[in-house]
């Protein structure tokens, strides 16, 4: 329930959102098949980024174990094609996001007890639990080969689409395209009412200082505990959403690394804005992809990329673009 | 008997290794209170030099007993590489962000640890490096009927060796006093007139000077290769999670724990070889948050 003062900052998001999902919408008339699977990956982990950000940037608590809920969506995807033989990514996204409210919620009931490089150790150690798991259970999880998950496996729309038969390829990568970004306009706008909300306003209450917050009457750690658990469901959608692009599932998603790329991606475009984690998600995706395509050496250019960052724009891309245009409106007036 | 013999040598051997870099990283921690995501691949960057040394200097065709010496005397090399890198890296990248939030030290470390990564598959090609020259020099022992490589009781004997230097160094000299000092009170160290810039300098090259010297006493064991950093920093992590952050007596400890717990996991039910760590680790941080031996 938006409050009378938030109206005008959402007929803000409405100015700077309209366009841009207008744009997104027309873009498969003008970019190649390539560009629209690449974005397809940077919309699906800009939704990670989102949940990520929910508890870094608004409530203070820097997680390096989202890895666990990105690789449980991934996983359980994987699980029920295989195993439960069902088709509809309907299905398996609910299954997908069951899976990681369950595992958000224990892991969140344990982490949030603690704060500041405890929090972040032991959703670290929580998160590798599940990566040694999923690493040594071969006979389950396919152990270092991962889990395929075909596209012609797939269907969406409660089966209304189905990618068999000649051209299955190109059909995909475009109904796919719409379908995340669907999936994505919803899980933005969720994401910006919870943080408008009075929910969130109280998690950001938290993240500047504990103690009044508690004096205030917000019971902190339960709050802390619900921040953690929605931002592991959008982290884990965000998985569910990548395993048919990618077609297989690996440890590697799992792996701790992983979750420094989450982070990596939020501060790339900015934890303190609403928008950064988006523009970062997209960003961090194209600037891998081709890193990785134009030299062995690609963590060299990723790392250097990293550590220019947080010299240098420690705002992000997004921070630093809005005070470059407060100056310029500054400029202009006067 | 004798494979619970060359169980226990195993358990302790890999403790000693553990116990190097946990130290470095504990260290750096309780002096700086910096959590070193790079940490790893300043060990794995250690074992490369000192692999790279110690094999291309003598091949694998040194014999005799000069030439042996020549390679242990080499093999440190590793760890003063990478203690001067750390030398280097804390006054350019760590020292200009003290000033902002915990959470771009990290990120900048994890950043290090991609660069580190590369820089070492740049220098040193993706092949693996090992000097196994030493190992195969010094020969095996038998314990009852088995064989053990004499080399893994040398690392025990190094690894024991480092502790006491370090228990040493930190509780006995006058450079061990600043050292607890600053990490105490940072703010009272330098009002006091201790020059803290430089403490932070040496402290994090003893701790990189550690992780160098983890990675050079074990290549002679198993082979440096691409990717060792990480799975080694996750477990010094857990190792100084259950001993407690920033202390020396809880990375001993913990480093023992965990390789024994790794051990018996191994030999019973390995596919909880890893987890179970891991499980410790979380079950430790719950009831008491500063692990075993860690301050308040």
């Amino acid at each position: 329930m938006p409050s009378a003062h938030s109206v005008p900052s959402f007929l803000r998001l409405l100015a700077v959102a309209v366009p841009v999902i207008a744009a997104l919408a027309l873009l498969p008339r003008f970019a190649g098949i390539y560009q629209i699977e690449l974005i397809t990956y940077g919309l699906a982990f800009a939704i990670a980024a989102l949940g990520f950000n929910l508890l870094l940037g608004y409530t203070g608590l820097l997680s390096f174990g989202h890895s666990a809920y990105f690789g449980a969506g991934a996983y359980t995807v994987a699980f029920i094609a295989r195993d439960l033989h069902v088709h509809s990514m309907e299905l398996c996204i609910l299954g997908a996001l069951a899976s990681s409210l369950l595992i958000a919620a224990l892991f969140g009931y344990v982490c949030v007890r603690h704060t500041r490089i405890f929090f972040g150790i032991l959703t670290l150690a929580l998160s590798q639990v599940l990566w040694s798991l999923a690493f040594k259970f071969f006979w389950v999880t396919g152990g270092t080969d991962g889990i395929r998950v075909p596209r012609t496996g797939i269907t969406l729309l409660a089966g209304l689409l189905d990618f068999r038969g000649p051209g299955a390829y190109q059909r995909f990568v475009y109904s796919y395209y719409y379908y995340v970004l669907a999936i994505f306009v919803m899980a933005a706008l969720v994401m910006w009412v919870i943080v408008h909300s009075p929910f969130g306003k109280a998690l950001q209450a938290i993240r500047d200082n504990e103690t009044r917050a508690g004096f205030v009457g917000i019971r902190v750690s339960r709050y802390r505990w619900i921040a953690f658990i929605i931002s592991g469901l959008f982290t884990g959608l965000a998985g569910a959403l990548w395993v048919p692009l990618n077609g297989l599932t690996t440890p590697e998603v799992l792996y701790w690394p992983f979750s420094g790329e989450i982070v990596f991606m939020t501060v790339l475009g900015g934890f303190r804005t609403f928008f950064g984690p988006i523009v970062g998600a997209i960003a961090f995706n194209y600037l891998k992809v081709y890193a990785v395509a134009s030299s062995q050496y690609w963590q060299l250019v990723l790392g250097c990329v990293l550590v220019a960052m947080v010299m240098l724009l420690p705002t992000g891309i997004v921070g630093t673009l809005g005070r470059l245009a407060d100056k310029l409106s500054k400029l202009r007036k006067s | 008997m004798e494979i619970l013999v060359i169980q226990v040598l195993n358990s302790i051997f890999y403790a000693a290794v553990l116990f190097l870099i946990a130290a470095g990283l504990s260290l750096i921690y309780g002096v700086m209170r910096i959590v070193n995501l790079a940490h790893g691949n300043f060990f794995a960057f250690g074992a490369f030099v000192s692999a790279w040394a110690v094999g291309g200097l003598f091949g694998t065709g040194g014999s005799g007993g000069l030439a042996l010496m020549g390679q242990l005397l080499l093999l440190p090399i590793g760890a003063f590489a990478v203690a001067a890198l750390g030398a280097a890296l804390e006054p350019t990248l760590l020292r200009p962000l003290y000033k902002r939030p915990e959470e771009y030290i990290l990120l900048i470390t994890f950043g290090l640890l991609m660069i580190l990564e590369d820089v070492i598959k740049l220098l040193f090609g993706g092949t693996p490096l090992t000097a196994s020259s030493i190992t195969d020099a010094l020969g095996i022992i038998r314990i009852g009927g088995l064989k053990y490589p004499t080399y893994n009781l040398v690392v025990i004997g190094i690894g024991i060796l480092a502790c006491l230097a370090l228990w040493w160094f930190i509780y006995r000299t006058r450079f061990g006093v600043i050292l607890r000092a600053t990490s105490q009170d940072r703010r009272m160290a330098s009002a006091l007139g201790l020059n803290v810039g430089r403490v932070y300098v040496q402290a994090f090259a003893i701790g990189c000077f550690m992780a160098g010297l983890g990675g050079a006493v074990v290549v002679p064991a198993q082979a440096a290769v691409l990717g060792m950093g990480l799975d080694f920093l996750i477990l010094a992590f857990v190792v100084i999670v259950i001993g407690g952050l920033g202390s020396l007596e809880g990375a001993l400890v913990g480093a023992l724990i965990v390789s024994f717990v790794r051990t018996a996991a191994i030999q019973f039910y390995p596919e909880m070889e890893l987890a179970v760590l891991y499980l410790i680790a979380a079950a430790v941080l719950l009831v008491r948050p500063t692990g075993l031996f860690g301050r308040a």
